[in-house]
């Protein structure tokens, strides 16, 4: 692959839950000029440790420079991309769709076939929950959008590598390898 | 170390912090948040010296002088809102070049915060992208920890400023103080990275391959104080050397193998050189635009090596081969055993032909014929204090003039803002290396612009009995504004044109010596009188309006296409139409 080419990236960042990290991050993305696809938060096993999941479009330098900035953030602990390796990532949608006496049986079948769960019913509408990756929950969309999509919000995507977890310490990464002629990433 | 706690109140508990970290002067200004530091700073007057200055960005630029002149760190204190703002541009031009500092701010109490509360700014937010770290202390037994922390964030890794904005109610409060000791708990910070050893042997192998390397010394090279190592690698590889702005002094300009500036302004031969370079060896330095101009054009033949602390600047303007994230001293102390002697005197002899006319150009060996030029002023400044002095530049023409003209041999003698940019640095940024170096000749050169932007901090070499000399290179106009206007704007001259007041008065009514040249006969002694003058002297040299600094590459244009001084015998001074 070139690593000149814009994909879709993810990035897990384990951080220490203080006041202001949050914006630290948001600001250095701003600043730098890191386009955020979706970012989430939230708390971890660990008391005092929170995790970001941050979907960016970013080629393979660009992806550097973002783990790199990152790690300089002195509240960062441990930066993950997990754009290629073995990883699990999902995303929970909640979907509000036209649906009457007529039209339901179809949103409902639909429905089973992806394998998204009904939370509400009205005469007029279903409220679907759905968990998957960003793609399926795309895919589940365009095809619901037919029957009219009437609200939609989606969390983001969490992520999560497969297999033992990076064990956190302080002196790790320092041998993040550099240059694109030299480098492999560290999610290998 | 680890006395026995003593019960304190939190401004108490700040200053026996400053000094438990080696703290002896501050600069600063007091005001309602920050007055209870202030009150208890009387009691420790024995140990610290506070100057006060006549505006806040004052203190900062002092701080910043302070530890550059020093390598120490610096540290400056204000109130919270308009005083905290004030050191904005302070900080943002500490974090740029790189310069450790620790910024003390007083906050409304914690109780008030987020209410709008009379002078309320949210100073961590504001300071955010221009800190390296900083710090919002609510609670008094945060105090000393925090202190302690921002103290080794500043110095080590790359170092920067830190700012600890303190809520005026935990200054108030009180607790136990004992003497921190042992580093403080930052898991997530990691300043001390390492380079492979394989990737040193490729680093090696890589410049006993090349038959023209070329050194790129920057910054990293003061800071880590390897201008020894750096000297001991390229003698013994026979590499020349050429600099960044801010690496000047790092490296004896005198020495045979350094080749002086490369860059906007820097030395013909030095960007033709980086162009015909078949390896670029960047130690300490960021390749910021100003030194590669065009970036698909920059050493198109050269393979990359970079020595670099901070692993965020690797591949971010200029993709290179070998990255070696370390410290430069390390890796020049572990590198020059691995490369072989090398003569290389061809490419010695090429950059010598690369010199070409050079020489016949440079003002410095042009007549003056009665006129005042400002390199020749900076030339003579050079020679009368023996290129021994401490300058501090300010921004602008007289900058570039000096980092042409003062060939500096020693590192810290050359003080500037590089990175930002900063008009108005000079002068208390001086006052600031002063308290650093008490011993040294210092010399402030700035432009009337630029010196007018903080001339209020005369007052405070006035009352604090500072002694630097200021040498102003008065054009009459924003010199480098209008060169540009001259070069690329049709030679309109929009509001660039400056009247300032009569400098020699405005010295005099600070109760200081005022002086003024305008033939270059008259250089010398005025550097000596302003020499043996006590006291703060203010030097107005009035220079040749309408010179601009040569060579010169245009923003974004291809390295060597430089726009050169017009060989004689073309006047020197152009008129104002493009070139």
């Amino acid at each position: 692959m070139s690593p000149s080419i814009v994909k879709s990236r993810t990035i897990i960042a384990h951080v220490e839950d203080k006041p202001g990290v949050l914006n630290r991050i948001a600001s250095l993305f701003r600043r730098r000029g890191f386009n955020i696809a979706s970012l989430t938060v939230g708390r971890t096993a660990e008391p005092g440790v929170s995790r970001l999941t941050i979907v960016v479009d970013a080629d393979d330098d660009t992806t550097r420079r973002i783990e790199a900035n990152l790690y300089k953030l002195v509240n960062v602990l441990l930066v993950e991309d997990v754009s290629f390796g073995p990883a699990i990532s999902r995303e929970l949608a909640l979907i509000k769709v036209r649906a009457n006496a007529e039209t339901r049986p179809r949103v409902l079948q639909v429905c089973d076939v992806f394998g998204a769960r009904v939370v509400d019913m009205t005469p007029d509408l279903v409220t679907l929950e759905f968990t998957s990756t960003s793609d399926k929950i795309d895919d589940l969309a365009s095809v619901l959008r037919v029957e009219g999509i009437v609200d939609m919000v989606r969390t983001g995507v969490v992520a999560m590598t497969r297999g033992e977890p990076r064990v956190i310490q302080a002196q790790e990464q320092e041998q993040w390898p550099e240059s694109s002629t030299t480098a492999t990433p560290i999610s290998a | 170390m680890n006395g026995p706690a003593r019960r304190l109140t939190g401004a108490e508990i700040l200053w026996e912090a400053l000094i438990a970290e080696g703290v002896d002067v501050v600069f600063g200004y007091p005001g309602g948040a920050i007055m209870p530091a202030y009150d208890a700073m009387l009691k420790y007057s024995d140990r610290i010296r506070h100057v006060l200055v006549r505006h806040e960005q004052g203190a900062a630029h002092m701080a910043d002088g302070y530890a550059r002149a020093s390598g120490r760190c610096g540290c400056a204190i204000a109130t919270s809102g308009p005083g905290a703002t004030n050191l904005v541009t302070g900080i943002a031009t500490a974090m740029m070049d790189s310069v450790p500092i620790v910024f003390i701010t007083g906050q409304v109490s914690s109780t008030l915060l987020g209410t709008d509360a009379f002078q309320e700014t949210d100073v961590t937010g504001v300071t955010l992208p221009v800190t390296k770290h900083n710090y919002l202390v609510t609670d008094v037994d945060e105090i000393a920890p925090t202190i302690r922390e921002a103290f080794f964030l500043a110095r080590s890794g790359r170092p920067g400023p830190v700012l600890v904005d303190i809520c005026k109610d935990a200054q108030q409060a009180s607790t136990e103080w004992r003497a921190p000791t042992g580093e403080p708990r930052l898991p997530g910070y990691r300043p001390s990275p390492h380079a492979p050893d394989e990737l040193l042997e490729r680093a090696a192998q890589m410049i006993d391959h090349a038959e023209r390397p070329l050194v790129l010394a920057g910054h990293g090279i003061v800071k880590a104080g390897a201008g020894e190592l750096l000297k001991a690698f390229v003698e013994k590889a026979r590499v020349p050397v050429a600099s960044t702005l801010l690496g000047l002094g790092g490296f004896p300009a005198t020495h045979p193998m350094s080749l002086g500036m490369m860059g906007m302004h820097g030395e013909a031969w030095v960007n033709h050189a980086i162009q015909e370079a078949d390896l670029l060896i960047a130690l300490g330095m960021r390749f910021d635009d100003r030194v590669t101009g065009r970036l698909a054009t920059y050493a198109p033949r050269a393979r990359k090596i970079h020595v670099e602390i901070d692993r965020s600047e690797v591949n971010k303007n200029v993709k290179v081969d070998v990255a070696l994230i370390d410290d430069v001293a390390r890796i020049l102390s572990v590198l020059t055993p691995r490369v072989s002697e090398r003569p290389r005197t061809s490419w010695f002899a090429r950059i010598d032909s690369l010199k070409g006319d050079s020489a016949v150009r440079d003002i410095q060996g042009l007549p003056d014929e009665g006129r005042l030029y400002a390199a020749h002023v900076i030339h003579d400044l050079w020679r009368l204090t023996e290129g021994k002095a401490l300058v501090v530049t300010d921004v602008g023409q007289h900058q570039m003039w000096e980092a042409q003209y003062y060939k500096h041999d020693h590192a810290r003698k050359l003080v500037t803002s590089g990175g930002l940019g900063t008009m108005g640095f000079a002068l208390p940024a001086a006052l600031g290396a002063r308290f650093a170096c008490p011993d040294d000749d210092v010399w402030v050169i700035a432009g009337d612009g630029g010196f007018q932007m903080t001339a209020c901090e005369l007052s405070t070499a006035a009352q604090e009995g500072v002694k630097v000399n200021v040498a102003i290179i008065n054009n009459g106009y924003l010199g480098m504004v209008r060169q540009w206007q001259q070069f690329f704007y049709g030679g309109r001259y929009a509001a660039t044109p400056m009247r300032s007041p009569d400098f020699v008065k405005l010295a005099e009514a600070h109760g200081l010596a005022g002086l003024r040249v305008t033939k270059r006969s008259e250089v010398e002694d005025a550097v000596r009188t302003a020499q043996k003058t006590p006291g703060t002297v203010v030097i107005d040299f009035r220079v040749e309006q309408e010179d601009s600094v040569y060579p010169m590459v245009p923003s974004g244009a291809d390295l060597a296409e430089m726009i050169r001084r017009p060989a004689p015998p073309s006047p020197l001074v152009e008129t104002a139409e493009d070139p």
